[in-house]
């Protein structure tokens, strides 16, 4: 159970006592949180008491008397005005006059009680100010995440591409340099090299054009009804010539059409982006085995390969970003890390699952399974 | 040719590996490689070099110091040059400065990536010829 601790100042004493009788053993259940809210209550009488106990330990939520003998209540809102803790203040006025609420809520006051209250007016307020508080934590909670992910995104975007940059940069340096001796041979597999860095760094903008277009929603999903049959046959199309390379062979299983509600342009990526993984992390004379299977409630793709595989802690972080498995088996394998986490957020647009099955040296079989309802 | 010198690199980046040892094969040394800590100290069972060259960071942080410390335990006259690019990354210089730095990082040299050609077969060079030199004063 969470606790907010609150502070009642008001120089009367039955009020103060009244106050802590109502809210001492008071819960607050909020259907936001799991949690369950209780209270601990301090008091105070006079504005210097006051002042002390919230140096002590600020409160969560104030509850201030406006009339008091010495510091006023509007004094003392002044003096918490601007402070880093969030304290929310709940005036506790006896002759609510306009007046006094406009300098109150000017000075950060966030509600009124008018005297006398009856204790459910009393738990009416703290339950308001108490939801207040925790979605207001709560959304400072998830900014500083959500800040937090984009610088971490940021760095490793930027490691990610400055790595081929001085891949490049190396190679071109000792080329002009002459720097490897007098076999061509060499230089040539140099420049060849270079251009795979380029070609990959390439694909990794376009990845990256995809992953933003999708995260912003700011391209225009045009849905209709894809034929996810004819879809797998183009991804694969797309992959032969890498697979020819590596003498890998492709099928396609799938019953005839396979129809499914859906952009167009987001599916491919989804396929292709299996597609050329089953390809690029295939052995040599390996094989590739598209999957449609439709049933009335959902349509599931499955792609499966005969690679490297992977270990499970492997494949635990797989649908990250950036996420790359690094061993001597995947070394010369170049990829931009962002497929799969593409795919992961596609796949959830449509309330689809994307999984993961792989033995290491056996193969990797991913299964999409697409929700006919999509919600 | 058994009196050519052997030299070990091992990065985690097939690329700068693949420039070190154009480089240093063009100049009769003969490069072995490897692309990590673990397959470093499988080859360092078999193979004993006359230079090492490891890349500060690998899949661990720590990586280049912990096989520095290895390299050096298993053969303590091979000069090991550390080959870093933190240096561009964060502007800060990772050579070890004090003498109590210097005898804690078990490192004769460290260079900062990018590279050049030239300079890396002169340190290359000036490592080898102070190796020789401490043997034969033995």
């Amino acid at each position: 159970m969470e606790t907010i601790r609150i502070l009642v100042v008001d120089d009367e004493a039955g009020m103060r006592m009244g106050a802590e009788r109502a809210l001492r053993n008071f819960h607050v259940h909020l259907n936001e949180f799991a949690e369950d809210v209780g209270f601990e209550i301090r008091l105070a009488a006079t504005g210097e008491e006051a002042l002390e106990a919230i140096a002590a330990q600020a409160p969560d939520i104030l509850l201030l008397d406006h009339k008091l003998p010495g510091i006023s209540g509007l004094d003392i809102l002044e003096t918490l005005h601007g402070r880093q803790d969030e304290i929310l203040t709940v005036m506790i006025t006896a002759y609510a006059s306009l007046e006094t609420a406009v300098t109150a809520t000017r000075r950060g006051a966030y509600d009124f009680l008018a005297k006398p209250f009856t204790p459910e007016e009393l738990t009416g307020v703290v339950r308001k100010a108490t939801r207040h508080l925790l979605l207001q934590r709560q959304a400072r909670r998830l900014a500083e995440e959500k800040r937090r992910v984009r610088f971490e995104f940021i760095s490793v975007l930027a490691h990610e591409l400055k790595s081929p940059l001085n891949a490049v940069d190396g190679y071109l340096r000792i080329v002009r340099d002459r720097g490897a001796g007098n076999d061509q041979a060499v230089y040539d597999r140099m420049i060849a090299r270079s251009l795979v860095r380029l070609d990959g760094m390439r694909k990794m903008i376009l990845d990256l054009l995809d992953l933003t277009r999708i995260e912003s929603g700011t391209r225009k999903r045009e849905i209709s009804e894809v034929d996810l049959s004819a879809l797998a046959a183009e991804a694969l199309e797309t992959s032969a010539p890498g697979a020819a390379e590596g003498n890998i062979a492709l099928h396609l299983h799938a019953p005839g059409r396979v129809v499914f509600p859906g952009d167009r342009d987001e599916l491919a990526i989804v396929l292709n982006n299996l597609v050329s993984n089953a390809v690029k992390y295939n052995r040599q004379g390996g094989q590739v085995d598209v999957t449609l299977a439709a049933d009335p409630a959902a349509v599931t793709l499955t792609v499966a390969d005969t690679g490297i595989g992977m270990t499970s802690e492997e494949s635990a972080h797989l649908f990250g970003e950036f996420s790359r498995i690094k061993n001597a088996k995947t070394r010369d394998i170049l990829g931009s890390g962002l497929g799969l986490s593409i795919v992961k957020k596609l796949v959830t647009l449509y309330n689809g699952t994307v999984t993961v099955d792989s033995t290491p040296d056996v193969g990797t079989t991913f299964t999409v399974a697409l929700p006919r309802s999509a919600g | 040719m058994s009196d050519k010198k052997k030299i070990l690199v091992v990065d985690d980046d097939p690329d700068f590996i693949e420039q070190v040892w154009a480089v240093l094969a063009s100049e009769g040394y003969e490069v072995f490689t490897a692309g990590g800590e673990d397959e470093a100290r499988e080859m360092l069972l078999t193979v004993s070099p006359d230079l090492a060259i490891l890349d500060l960071m690998m899949e661990h942080k720590d990586s280049g110091f912990v096989l520095a410390h290895y390299v050096k335990k298993l053969y303590p006259d091979t000069p090991v040059m550390l080959i870093t690019s933190v240096g561009s990354v964060t502007g800060m210089s990772f050579a070890p400065q004090s003498a109590d730095a210097q005898s804690w990082v078990k490192t004769e040299r460290v260079m900062d990536k990018p590279i050049r050609a030239e300079q890396l077969k002169e340190e290359v060079r000036k490592l080898l010829d102070a190796a020789k030199a401490v043997i034969r004063n033995q």
